[in-house]
């Protein structure tokens, strides 16, 4: 495959301008202006149009293929949220239009839009009030941590530490740790859940938090989150939800009830807004009763008129955490799926959600090590520890996927898992689809014991085939230069 | 999977070589070959005071970024550049040319805390179940 710098021609031209009819623009200065001709490339019009729509054609989305990225929930995202993110109501508006004298008043319909997700979030989670601020996940986490420790601040405490799992997303040590926090990592037991014992030994008055993802990353719901957020509160500490898995039990049981006092969600994953190139992410935090006085300003509030506005007075808020009022875009998008959908359409998508993923579990434990053999809920971790020992590795079935048309499941994670392979088939694809995919990786499982050098070799279908991918990090070649 | 006997080893898989007040660290063969190929190395600062079973170092491979931990507490006398050009060294020898750093030992007593190559290998034999 050619970059379009190396299809460049000298004099080659996709434009032809006009005679100058009027006096040139004054100069800048010489140290400003440009010394030697930029390197742009020499093609036609044609050349660029060409260029782009083949590469565009090599794309790999969840509208083209099957995404089974577990943790990631790669839901289809229906088209019709595009049409009511694009209404020009909504996507005309100035972001500062609510800030101005009177603005808010030409703005009433996107604010209102704010405020109902707010209250549509908190009755999905059972939480007291949201922000919808933060720009992603991990942008989530980091501002429910600082309003963690703006809670233990108010009340006068210094809390050192926040346990976190061993089979977290690294995103939740990360958070803490950037919050000014220590992290004590808790292990996980036989059964695949928080070890109780370690767990009540490093808990303690200075706990500030204890952080969990429920289901967490194996798949598994844990039975004894209750007792683990009353021995959490018992000390002291608050509960923070990882909402990356909150796909498996919406309508089921909310984070609120079950003890949690900070929520974030992932609205690109659970409520089917696109992910990272499609569009970017949004991450709304929700809080219980105690923490809502410490939410980020500005806050959408509704007059006792019944209109709506942005209120910055906030006095014990931890501040500005984003511009104007997080991703509008993406809010809109996910507000116009939860109204589709509605309770009952919400509920069901988690019923489906699990129920694909046990199906893939069932039909494909026989063929890999399982690493927990309990029902999932909307994800199955594997271990591919079984072709391990034909030189097969997880990263190698992953390649093989890629030529059967699947993108290959998240592999490597939860690193206690061994060779681990992480499904999340999520609630928008059919059997037909589900059995293809078990089929191809039924059919990997059986090549590691017949031929184990074709899984070495995959990809072998692709424009690029396998990649070196050792020799890529360590000498990093980032930058096309030519060879003149 | 080789364990030299000269060599103490911990649960999080270092290894430390002990020569009078001063001990070579770095990771096993095991730790090695369960990260797969080594891409990057941020090593122990020189100068910097190093605690027992906390974080020294990080490691980043195919797979995985992790932290190493120091065998013993102590000040880092010496860092091995030759990993900044070459990671695969500690693939290729993680017990010689793959070594991290060399340490001035604060406290002989801690050395009790560490396990033998038998202890060791008892250990990871624990961990393959």
């Amino acid at each position: 495959m050619q970059l379009i710098f190396e299809k460049s021609r000298p004099g080659r031209l996709g434009f032809s301008l006009p005679q100058l009819d009027v006096l040139p623009a004054v100069c800048l200065p010489e140290k400003y202006c440009r010394q030697t001709a930029a390197q742009l490339p020499e093609v036609s019009e044609l050349d660029v149009v060409r260029h782009f729509s083949n590469l565009s054609r090599l794309n790999f989305s969840v509208d083209t293929n099957f995404y089974p990225l577990g943790s990631c929930t790669m839901k289809y995202n229906p088209k019709f949220t595009e049409k009511v993110a694009a209404l020009s109501g909504f996507s005309d508006l100035h972001p500062l239009l609510p800030q101005l004298w009177g603005g808010g008043m030409l703005a009433q319909g996107s604010l209102e839009v704010l405020y109902n997700m707010e209250r549509l979030l908190s009755e999905i989670t059972g939480m007291a009030a949201f922000t919808l601020q933060p720009l992603a996940g991990a942008h989530g986490e980091l501002t429910g941590v600082m309003l963690i420790a703006a809670y233990h601040k108010a009340n006068g405490e210094k809390r050192k530490h926040i346990i976190i799992p061993d089979s977290s997303h690294g995103t939740n040590p990360a958070s803490a740790a950037i919050a000014g926090y220590t992290v004590v990592v808790i292990p996980t037991d036989s059964e695949g859940a928080l070890d109780m014992a370690l767990y009540k030994k490093a808990l303690n008055s200075e706990t500030a938090a204890v952080m969990l993802t429920c289901p967490d990353t194996l798949g598994l719901f844990n039975p004894k989150i209750k007792e683990i957020a009353d021995l959490a509160h018992g000390v002291g500490a608050l509960m923070y939800y990882d909402g990356a898995n909150l796909n498996a039990i919406m309508g089921k049981c909310r984070p609120g009830d079950l003890g949690f006092d900070v929520v974030h969600l992932n609205l690109h994953k659970t409520f089917a807004t696109p992910h990272g190139g499609g569009g970017p992410g949004a991450g709304p935090v929700g809080v219980s009763e105690k923490l809502v006085d410490f939410l980020p300003i500005s806050r959408v509030i509704r007059r006792p008129d019944g209109t709506f506005a942005l209120d910055y007075h906030k006095r014990k808020s931890i501040g500005y955490i984003a511009p104007f009022y997080g991703n509008f875009g993406v809010i809109l998008k996910a507000y116009a799926y939860i109204l589709a959908l509605g309770k009952s359409g919400l509920m069901e998508a988690s019923e489906n959600a699990v129920l694909s993923a046990n199906y893939c579990l069932a039909r494909l434990k026989d063929h890999y090590v399982v690493g927990y053999d309990r029902i999932c809920m909307h994800e199955c971790v594997l271990s591919a520890a079984r072709q391990l020992e034909h030189g097969v590795h997880a990263l190698d079935i992953a390649k093989y996927l890629i030529d059967q048309g699947f993108h290959p499941p998240t592999i490597y994670f939860p690193m206690i898992v061994k060779e681990a392979l992480m499904i999340e088939p999520t609630e928008t694809e059919n059997k037909e689809t589900l059995d293809a995919f078990i089929e191809a990786m039924i059919c990997a499982a059986q090549l590691s014991e017949s031929d184990p050098d074709a899984l070495h070799r995959a990809p072998s279908q692709m424009p690029i085939k396998r990649l070196d991918e050792t020799k890529a990090a360590r000498q990093l070649d980032l930058r096309w230069i030519s060879k003149k | 999977m080789s364990l030299p006997s000269n060599l103490f080893y911990t649960k999080d898989h270092e290894w430390a070589k002990i020569e009078g007040d001063q001990v070579t660290m770095g990771i096993t063969d095991y730790a090695q070959a369960a990260l797969g190929d080594i891409t990057f190395i941020d090593l122990p600062k020189i100068g910097a005071q190093v605690k027992q079973a906390q974080w020294c170092a990080t490691v980043e491979s195919v797979k995985a970024a992790s932290d190493v931990y120091a065998p013993l507490s102590g000040e880092v006398l010496k860092a091995n550049v030759a990993l900044a050009e070459h990671p695969e060294l500690v693939n290729k020898s993680a017990y010689e040319q793959g070594w991290f750093a060399v340490l001035k030992i604060s406290d002989q007593l801690e050395k009790n805390k560490l396990m033998n190559a038998q202890n060791y290998a008892e250990y990871l034999k624990t961990l393959t179940k």
